[in-house]
């Protein structure tokens, strides 16, 4: 029997499992029954505005409740309405690129260093340099946030994303305001910092070729719930749901 | 004629004037120090949290920020009238009582302003920083230094309130000459027995005073208000 998210064979190390999870909010339910993601993979979310990709993703980043269901996170399940289920050491493996970022009103430098910061962690210029620089952004960095361009912005919340090394990166359409040579930056970080440290990078995108050029799997999010998820090969060829097929001829539901 | 003798008291340190002004600054400063440890954390908490009551709370406030000063003063004095249930500590017609009575006017602007400056900071901040890794509190740290210019402007606010009122201070001070005798209500008293180069003298010291406290404290967010956009 195959499973809607299709995995017949494992890709890995398991980093999530979702099992029978519900969101509630007025007028709208998130409802994944059964997810698995690997570490390593490359999780592209599409789907239409309002399906639910966003809820999915705070759910991941342990910044929402479920209303019910386990999500288990490395070994360690944790369910809703229990409090200690979500120490900080957990959460702080797992970070959010969202699409407007929001930088401290302070220079380049200091918001890259803020979540080496309020871990105590050291600061280590040789360890942060090759990721400023991958992206860009090394001439910037005494400038303050405040005089930065919409693109440069988002390369500094990028920056930030990685330099504590999360062993999850959720992305929350991150390049969905950017021109061509700033998306190619951030897709080209992305994959990289991917092959290097094997995190889970969950992607939420609308632009197929931009599932087509970074993913691993990708899966179809409608209405909350899963629709398809399948390796990027099959879901743009040869998808096992016709609503696949046809949300990628760009046909739309209301 | 007036302004010269104005100025020859204020060039010869004339001790009766500078007693005024130590006064003065002594009362407002602690009456402003208090008031800012206070009024920083409540508006800062105001602007971050949401509570069963806040809206309650909210209101209070700014009614305390438009509350007429002398009516401060006179409930400050009931406080520590030989009568007043805490009558028995003695503070009235001293600076303690003016000091209690400052920092109450102080307190509504300080956490007032703090808690408009907080509420303008960008909501997705938290958010992301949350996001980041930050605690709650790390979080909310940040978003009070983020509105920093605005709780700077809290502070000028609360020490402009209290440096130049003169009711409360009059009621509960008592105006006595090297005690409690303050920059307002030493203008009173010399404009009503009719020295007025001495009123004007003093005028010029609290326009002074209230002048170099903004300049000091715009200066020293120089870098931040006057960074281009």
């Amino acid at each position: 029997m195959i499973s809607v998210t299709g995995r017949a064979v494992t890709m890995g190390e398991k980093s999530y499992q979702i099992k029978n999870l519900l969101k509630k909010y007025p007028g709208f339910e998130l409802r994944v029954d059964d997810l698995l993601l690997f570490k390593g993979e490359v999780f592209c979310l599409l789907g239409p505005s309002g399906a639910g990709k966003t809820t999915l993703l705070r759910l991941l980043n342990f910044l929402e409740e479920a209303d019910e269901g386990e999500i288990i996170f490395e070994g360690r399940s944790y369910f809703p309405n229990n409090n200690n289920t979500r120490p900080l050491e957990m959460m702080r493996k797992i970070t959010t690129v969202f699409q407007r970022p929001a930088l401290l009103k302070d220079s380049v430098w200091n918001n890259i260093i803020y979540p080496l910061k309020i871990r105590k962690r050291q600061v280590n210029k040789q360890e942060i340099m090759p990721v400023v620089e991958e992206l860009g952004i090394s001439h910037l960095l005494r400038q303050n946030s405040r005089t930065l361009s919409g693109g440069e912005a988002q390369r500094v919340a990028m920056a930030r994303a990685l330099v504590f090394k999360p062993q999850v990166l959720l992305l929350d359409e991150p390049t969905a305001n950017l021109d061509p040579g700033n998306i190619k930056i951030i897709e080209q970080m992305v994959t990289k910092y991917a092959a290097q440290e094997k995190p889970t990078v969950v992607w939420i995108t609308h632009n197929h070729f931009q599932a087509k050029r970074v993913g691993d799997r990708v899966c179809l999010l409608e209405g909350g719930h899963i629709v398809e998820v399948s390796s990027k090969e099959v879901f743009f060829n040869n998808p096992r749901q016709r609503r696949t097929q046809e949300f990628l001829a760009g046909e739309m539901y209301f | 004629m007036e302004a010269v003798n104005a100025l020859k008291l204020l060039l010869t340190f004339d001790p009766y004037v500078y007693n005024i002004i130590g006064v003065s600054l002594q009362v407002s400063g602690i009456a402003l120090l208090f008031s800012t440890l206070i009024g920083i954390p409540v508006g800062a908490t105001l602007g971050l949290t949401h509570f069963r009551g806040k809206p309650f709370v909210t209101a209070l406030l700014y009614t305390g920020m438009g509350f007429p000063p002398v009516v401060i003063g006179l409930f400050v004095f009931l406080l520590f009238s030989s009568v007043g249930p805490l009558g028995n500590l003695g503070w009235l017609f001293t600076t303690r009582a003016m000091i209690t009575a400052q920092t109450i006017i102080a307190f509504p602007m300080v956490s007032g302003f703090t808690m408009a400056a907080v509420l303008s900071v960008d909501k997705n901040l938290m958010k992301q920083l949350q996001a980041l890794g930050a605690t709650r509190f790390q979080a909310s740290w940040a978003a009070i230094k983020e509105a920093r210019i605005g709780v700077l402007v809290a502070i000028i606010a609360g020490f402009g309130g209290i440096i130049s009122e003169v009711g409360a201070v009059m009621l509960v001070g008592g105006n006595i000459a090297g005690k409690t005798r303050v920059l307002t209500t030493a203008i009173v008293l010399e404009t009503r027995q009719g020295n007025f180069g001495v009123a004007i003298a003093f005028g010029i010291i609290l326009l002074a005073i209230t002048f170099i406290a903004n300049l000091t404290m715009i200066t020293l967010q120089k870098k931040h208000l006057f960074a281009t956009e």
